[in-house]
């Protein structure tokens, strides 16, 4: 009788080691999304040379597209996608045809302090316009909770998640197989070149930005049904998107995904560790390890692959 | 009396590539130099170990009996050692003049940015840049960039001295200028080291000649016989080319 | 001609708080502490040309610990020390890991930093008072009194900094930051340690923006993370230097002053898209002037020699 009763009951360690695996679960999900959020960001720095302040405002902006569309219009925000994307499209060409192509050449100063003055201008408009008041998406018709064994999912996250990783998977795919990314490419590894063999830089600078722009746009679409909406949440965006960069190393898409899945895991552990509070200061101090000790990041290559 | 430059089995990788396969060889007071070898055959690389531009990969350099090559750059140019870039590398932003004084405030032992210029342009007037002294650096024409060079290196007051290729891109009249401003060196008591292509200036200026070919040394001693050596010649023209000469000996 | 002018400047400055309101003395008060971070900035970022945005994580740091030392006890003016002492050291070892970036990563780096001592600041309560903020003791003394005597403090340490700068600059250690800032490789071959040189221009970036942002605590007498380590605090020196010039001494200390005038007229007349505008003006200013507004025109009309 005592024997079946402890056979029964899970034992200490068998605890523990599902509460690590929860909560590495959770890790690589919220990691699939942050893959998201820095695609477009290591883009935009990898082939203008240029640190896209305005990357965390984008995000918001994805973010109240795909709320406005669900409280609105009831489109779920995982639909709404391609709406959000459009939007941002726009805004990014036209930004960078407009404004950041006249400085693309311009030593890191000159860009840095450009895009910060444009993120101040555009952050204010939709605090003006928006609020700056948290807002969230609460979907009426939740998916449910994926259940295994003890450790649990929300399906809309697991499926925000898939999305995540499957754009920025059909990103490094349009790189690498149309046209366009071929283009892309080579403006990256050399803009006289590429000029010389008759692609107009100015165009693929300004596509590539509102590409960026555009991934941005998807990310905060789907990071609308984790986090709350504000334009106060734009810095957090970028600093993630920094910390992914430089983690995963600059300028592949498989970099990107290594970044986003490391720092999605070591949030959630640093949010076991240490609480939730500290989890940004321990993101950003193992940014700097980084910065000092392996700037090539966790794959240590460099370029578009 | 002792060598002013000595290597001991040199050595520098770049990953898997061997750019200098152990050198070994040792420099005179008062000689000039030459350190020919095809393309690529490393002997930049043995100047960017000298000038701890990197590090070496196995080996030691010594200079004046010291061992210099786990220090800095500042470090060994403070000890007495100057070069001259392939692509000259000027301060653009500043005059011919201050960029002299530059070398003369930081190596040169000058005390202040004054008295660095008033060498400046006792180095200038040396290499025939005086009246260009208030010109920017980065106007300059090729042949007055490199003695700009010179200068700055001058300024430094070196023991040994570094020259990489001060004669690319100078037309015939500008280089004889140059083999005589670098024989004014020599006679001021400055040990050269000249890295070179032209034959006709190895063969003029140098007492000795060292050749690399593949980061390895395969000849050293005076300029006629080096010339002549047949593993040389083989280096710079192939194999078959000397099959032939012997042929026809 | 340029002596005199200087001289004239400092005279009605030291006159201004018996003719102005405390909203002059108030506005003239910023106006030196922007030409102090703008100074400040000038050595790391006009000389040396890293791109720094650390004056932020500086000037939190100043100020949190001004404000800490003032509520155990210490008398203010040598908390305006350790603040800027603190600062100087934070920012020699910040340096001497940092330094070694170039470019992008650098930028970045010293950029976090300030983020990374806010949430430090934020979760250490205890200590900082976290999000909750910071009191400061306040003077026994008037409001007019209180703002003339801030007023002279701030003229001093903005006149330390003055002559800090000029004499670096006059200096071989100028110099060698100038030919650090245009070639490191050629600097470090010709004798100058360019690692030494580029520390001691972080450190000099850091003194008097630590004594600035102790001194800003005693000021406003409440201090809070988000306040004193706001990322504009990082960005507006920079744009006042490229606004007046860098490498002078006179250079940042227009830009300030200028910048400062249009923060003025923004402020007036947008309240609640100022941040907005200011983003304007920095982007409007960006394109506008790649080396100074003024180098083209004050130079010329006062007949100085360009730097």
């Amino acid at each position: 009788m005592l024997a079946a009763v402890l056979s029964r009951r899970r034992s200490l360690s068998e605890h523990i080691s599902m509460l690590y695996l929860q909560v590495l679960l959770n890790g690589l999900v919220l990691g699939g999304l942050y893959a998201c959020i820095a695609a477009g960001f290591s883009l935009v720095w990898g082939v203008l040379n240029v640190i896209n302040i305005l990357h965390g405002t984008f995000i918001v902006i994805g973010s109240y597209a795909a709320y406005f569309a669900y409280v609105y219009f009831d489109i779920h925000p995982l639909v709404s996608i391609p709406i959000a994307a459009v939007i941002l499209f726009f805004i990014g060409y036209a930004l960078q045809s407009g404004v950041i192509n006249k400085v693309v050449a311009a030593p890191v100063l000159t860009t840095l302090t450009l895009t910060f003055g444009l993120d101040l201008f555009l952050n204010n408009l939709l605090i003006v316009a928006f609020k700056a008041d948290y807002r969230k998406v609460t979907l009426e018709n939740p998916l449910g909770v994926l259940s295994l064994s003890g450790i649990t999912v929300p399906i809309d996250r697991l499926a925000a998640m898939a999305l995540a990783l499957l754009l920025t998977g059909l990103l490094f795919w349009v790189l690498d197989a149309s046209r366009v990314g071929r283009a892309i490419v080579a403006v990256r590894m050399d803009r006289e070149a590429a000029a010389l063999m008759g692609v107009k830089v100015k165009k693929i600078y300004a596509l590539t930005f509102a590409i960026g722009a555009v991934m941005a746009g998807a990310a905060g679409s789907l990071m609308s049904l984790i986090y709350p909406i504000s334009p106060l949440n734009s810095g957090i965006f970028l600093g993630k998107a920094f910390i992914i960069c430089v983690l995963g190393g600059l300028g592949s898409v498989p970099g990107v995904m290594v970044g986003g899945l490391a720092l999605g895991v070591v949030e959630s552990f640093g949010a076991l560790a240490f609480g939730p509070e500290h989890a940004v200061t321990l993101s950003f101090i193992i940014l700097i390890l980084f910065l000092l000790f392996r700037p090539t990041g966790i794959m240590g290559k460099r370029g578009f692959q | 009396m002792n060598p002013i430059l000595q290597l001991e089995s040199v050595t520098r990788k770049f990953g898997g590539l061997t750019a200098l396969d152990e050198v070994s060889f040792q420099i005179n007071p008062g000689e000039i130099v030459g350190l020919i070898g095809p393309n690529g055959a490393g002997k930049t690389t043995l100047v960017n170990l000298v000038t701890a531009v990197y590090g070496v990969t196995r080996g030691r350099i010594f200079f004046d009996g010291q061992r210099i090559d786990g220090l800095k750059s500042h470090e060994i140019s403070r000890k007495g050692i100057a070069r001259t870039f392939q692509i000259v590398q000027p301060f653009p932003k500043m005059t011919v003049c201050e960029n002299v004084a530059a070398g003369a405030l930081f190596a040169g032992g000058a005390k202040s940015v004054n008295e660095a210029k008033e060498q400046a342009l006792e180095h200038l007037h040396f290499v025939g840049l005086a009246a260009l002294a208030s010109h920017s650096a980065a106007a300059l024409t090729l042949a007055n960039r490199k003695r700009l060079e010179l200068a700055k290196s001058l300024a430094m007051k070196p023991k040994l001295l570094l020259l990489d290729e001060v004669n690319a891109g100078l037309t015939n009249v500008e280089i004889n200028k140059a083999l005589a401003l670098i024989r004014s060196l020599a006679e001021r008591g400055i040990t050269i080291l000249i890295i070179e292509h032209l034959m006709k200036v190895v063969l003029a200026l140098c007492s000795r000649v060292v050749v690399l070919h593949h980061g390895q040394l395969i000849a050293e001693g005076a300029a006629t016989d080096v010339v002549r050596n047949p593993r040389v010649i083989e280096a710079y023209l192939g194999a078959h080319f000397v099959n032939q000469r012997q042929k026809e000996n | 001609m340029k002596r005199g002018f200087w001289i004239l400047a400092a005279i009605i400055v030291l006159l201004l708080p018996w003719v102005g309101n405390n909203y002059f003395i108030r506005l003239a008060t910023i106006m030196m502490l922007y030409c102090v971070l703008a100074l400040s900035w000038n050595f790391i970022g006009g000389l040396t040309g890293y791109p720094s945005f650390a004056t932020a994580a500086f000037f939190g740091l100043g100020a949190y610990a001004g404000a800490i030392s003032q509520g155990q006890g210490v008398p203010m003016y040598l908390a305006w020390v350790i603040g800027a002492a603190l600062a100087a050291i934070f920012a020699t070892g910040l340096g001497l890991a940092i330094l070694r970036l170039r470019g992008h990563y650098f930028a970045i780096a010293s950029l976090v930093v300030a983020d990374v001592l806010r949430e430090i600041v934020n979760s250490t309560t205890n200590l900082t008072g976290g999000g909750m903020g910071l009191n400061l003791p306040v003077l026994k003394l008037g409001v007019d009194a209180q703002a003339k005597l801030f007023y002279y403090c701030m003229f001093g340490i903005a006149l330390l900094t003055i002559f800090t700068a000029a004499y670096v600059m006059r200096r071989p250690l100028g110099f060698g930051l100038g030919c650090i800032k245009q070639n490191e490789d050629a600097a470090n071959i010709i004798g100058i340690n360019a690692t030494i040189f580029k520390t001691i221009a972080f450190s000099l970036s850091a003194v008097f923006v630590g004594g600035a942002g102790a001194f800003y605590a005693s000021w406003v007498n409440y201090i809070e993370p988000g306040d004193v380590f706001d990322i504009l605090f990082a960005i507006k020196p920079i744009v006042m230097v490229l606004l007046g010039g860098a490498g002078t001494v006179s250079g940042p200390i227009i830009g300030a002053i200028v910048f400062l005038i249009l923060e003025e007229l923004v402020w007036r007349n947008f309240l609640t898209f100022h941040a907005g505008v200011l983003g304007l003006i920095v982007v409007f200013l960006i394109f506008y002037l790649p080396d100074g507004i003024l180098d083209l025109n004050y130079r010329r009309w006062f007949g100085w020699r360009k730097n």
